[in-house]
């Protein structure tokens, strides 16, 4: 990939879009309260800006390799200088991740409309002004040309992601979950701006290009980085859900189907893999920090995928299934090849997209979210073939993009040299291929044992935005295959190729065609099984945590202030109170008494004054 | 006769002025007490004047005693308010101020 430049101009313009719209839908009370007009307003918005998007990446010129991409103005100034700057970073990561935010946003925007028809018609101005407002968030976040800008962004994003998991308040799972959700990932971003402010410290910038610059230049103190990009790491933990900061994402389904497609797979939570990549040439300074990071990926990827092995809930499956995804895009960067990472991030974002919003039709369908009550959806091709196009993409069976992606991923970990990672995500897409076949069977072709009402009826705009998708995905993986040249070794094609058929083909003999009895494979897998279906401890973990320590902590302060300090206030009040009434016996309210207080006191003076002369 | 008499003398009136305001329950007791201070002042202007031999003591003095009339006159006015307000002018009983 060359380097581009696109147009700042075009790139504010993209921005400023959903935050015009945001603002309207927020200010202007009759434009929220009425559905029609607020869905209007930011489809719109988001509309433009997709095409705004695309120009800038059309428009894009060739960039000398020592010239910033970075347009920025002055923010806060000072004398000997800015204290910080804004501006816009329009590189090709940006652009692409533009593109893709825009187009994603505004398919699930026009999907909403139809998905959430029954809801009351005034929340549903309040659904688009937190969807225009996600849409700002993300794209300034891509465009951020320095830290601080990026952490700004990167807290309205987890800010958007609480409210719209939080959308339906009134349920009480849902308003716990979008808790969970604002209190895990801001555990990572503790460690995100400590970072921030302590690579101040030691650069004096927040500028990602002046940082690169140094970076290279071997300016920066080769003591101080391992931690400084440590603790930037764990921001990105925190956001992309990676081990063990991932409890809140399965939680997070809790919000509207749409949301879970826009945030909770193709955008938000690649907001941590985003900032890896973008950040890469500081990381890269670190190798140890980097070894961690891919381990932990790979680890991750493990994990989640056994997870998503045993849950019912389609839309949990494909919480963890996004999990693992982002375990392989961290692994990715880990092991120094970014590129292959975001490449796989891009093209997830697109089929995971189709993912969540086909779940949501056969959730429409169905009416239930468990696997087992669903099935017998082999008449209705309609329904079921975008859902299995980006399930192929997923399980990674060519051509489809996801193939090549990952299949470039784990060339970059192998060529890394990390055989444990290489080996775990290799085991991870057999798990992928297997989890989400065992959901495509089980969802739409077996017929369900104890069947649920279902009604066939789905409204035209879900399935047309699926099929939207699915058209997409295919041209992604015909583009992927038109340029692809292999890398890592000529055996791992037919490797990945091997591990998602036999991935298929277990779920086929143990769902479609009953030839292997779950409950006996589960059985022959006892330990796993039993640690996977209790999510290996950590949401009681961190359940725990939050009782132990979290409560405790809040009781010895609650304690405190009780008894201490309320005690200090009382006490001196209390003596106070007595000591007035005390002292209101010498205002007898006679004369007398006072002339008596006077000549005392002016003899009292006198005896002074003739003491002091002598 | 030598100042120190003069002072003397001028005290000794101070002093039991003092002690009738103080001592004294009748409200037209205290304001006798009053005067019996402010004379043993005027006392002391012209004990001084004359040792200094300067008029200005004197002259000061009669000022003070025409001052001192008026305030009288004030003071037996609000004596007399008070008495037909409350039918007493015990101090005792003035304690509309206590706290």
């Amino acid at each position: 990939m060359s380097a581009h430049v696109g147009a700042a101009p075009l790139a504010l313009l993209v921005l400023g879009l959903p935050f015009a719209s945001f603002l309207l839908l927020a200010l202007a009370r009759p434009v929220r309260r009425s559905a029609p007009a607020a869905a209007t307003v930011s489809i719109g918005a988001i509309t433009v800006s997709l095409l705004a998007a695309v120009l800038t990446i059309v428009t894009a010129v060739a960039r000398p390799p020592r010239q910033s991409p970075s347009t920025t103005w002055w923010w806060i100034p000072a004398d000997g200088g800015p204290m910080a700057t804004v501006g816009v970073m329009v590189d090709d990561l940006s652009m692409w991740m533009l593109l893709l935010v825009t187009f994603v946003s505004l398919l699930v925007q026009v999907y909403s409309w139809a998905y959430l028809h029954d809801e009351p018609r005034a929340s549903l101005g309040r659904y688009y002004a937190y969807h225009s407002l996600f849409a700002f968030s993300m794209l300034g976040l891509v465009l951020a040309p320095s830290f601080i800008q990026m952490f700004i962004f990167w807290e309205l994003v987890g800010l958007c992601s609480y409210l719209l998991i939080g959308f339906w308040y009134d349920r009480p799972s849902a308003a716990r979950a979008a808790v969970k959700a604002f209190w895990i990932t801001k555990l990572g971003d503790l460690g995100f701006v400590a970072g921030i402010v302590m690579l101040w410290a030691v650069a004096g910038t927040f500028d990602f290009w002046t940082l690169f610059r140094m970076g290279a230049a071997g300016s920066l103190p080769a003591d101080m980085l391992p931690p400084i990009m440590f603790l930037i790491y764990l921001g990105a933990v925190g956001k992309s859900a990676q081990f063990p900061l991932h409890v809140w994402l399965p939680d997070a389904m809790e919000g509207p189907t749409p949301v879970s497609a826009l945030i909770h797979a193709a955008t938000m939570v690649t907001a941590g893999v985003f900032m890896v990549t973008r950040a890469f040439p500081l990381f890269q300074l670190v190798p140890d920090v980097l070894t961690l990071i891919a381990w932990v990926g790979a680890g991750t990827a493990l994990l989640a995928a056994s997870m998503a092995c045993v849950e019912d809930d389609i839309k949990r499956v494909l919480a963890y299934s996004t999990i693992s995804q982002l375990g392989y895009m961290m692994a990715a960067a880990g092991a120094g090849a970014p590129d292959a990472g975001f490449l796989h991030l891009l093209v997830h974002g697109v089929f995971k997209a189709l993912l969540f919003l086909g779940a949501g039709i056969v959730i429409h369908v169905f009416h239930t979210n468990d696997v087992f009550r669903m099935g017998g959806l082999r008449g209705h091709p309609r329904l079921w073939l975008p859902f299995l196009v980006a399930t192929l993409a997923l399980a990674g069976v060519p051509p489809l993009p996801g193939f090549f992606t990952k299949e470039a991923v784990l060339a970059g970990v192998f060529e890394g040299h990390l055989g444990w990672p290489f080996l775990m995500l290799a085991l991870t897409a057999f798990l992928t291929a297997f989890y989400m076949f065992r959901v495509v069977f089980l969802t739409f072709f077996v017929r369900p044992h104890h069947a649920g009402h279902a009604h066939h009826h789905v409204p035209w705009l879900m399935t047309a935005v699926a099929w939207v998708l699915a058209v997409v995905t295919l041209a992604m993986g015909a583009q992927q295959a038109w340029h692809h040249q292999a890398e890592g070794p000529g055996w791992l094609p037919g490797v990945s190729v091997a591990l998602a058929a036999a991935g298929i083909g277990l779920a086929w003999v143990m769902y479609q065609r009953p030839l292997v009895d779950p409950a006996r494979m589960a059985a022959a897998l006892r330990p796993i099984d039993w640690m996977a279906r209790r999510r290996y401890g950590l949401d009681a973990l961190f359940a725990g945590l939050y009782r132990v320590g979290l409560l405790a902590f809040s009781r010895l302060v609650g304690w405190i202030d009780r008894y201490l300090v309320d005690g200090v206030v009382n006490v001196l009040s209390a003596w106070t109170l007595r000591a007035g009434d005390r002292l209101r016996g010498l205002q007898s309210g006679q004369p007398q008494d006072y002339v008596y207080g006077i000549a005392l006191g002016a003899l009292l003076l006198f005896v002074i004054a003739q003491w002091r002369m002598r | 006769m030598p100042l120190g008499a003069y002072l003397t003398l001028a005290a000794l009136v101070f002093a039991i002025g003092l002690f009738g305001v103080l001592t004294r329950r009748n409200a037209v007791g205290i304001l006798l007490g009053i005067e019996l201070m402010l004379n043993a002042v005027n006392i002391n202007l012209v004990a001084f004047g004359r040792f200094h031999a300067d008029l200005g003591g004197t002259i000061f003095s009669l000022f003070t005693i025409s001052i001192t009339v008026a305030e009288v006159a004030v003071g037996l006015a609000i004596v007399i308010v008070i008495f037909r307000v409350r039918r007493t002018i015990e101090a005792d009983h003035l304690d509309l101020l206590r706290g």
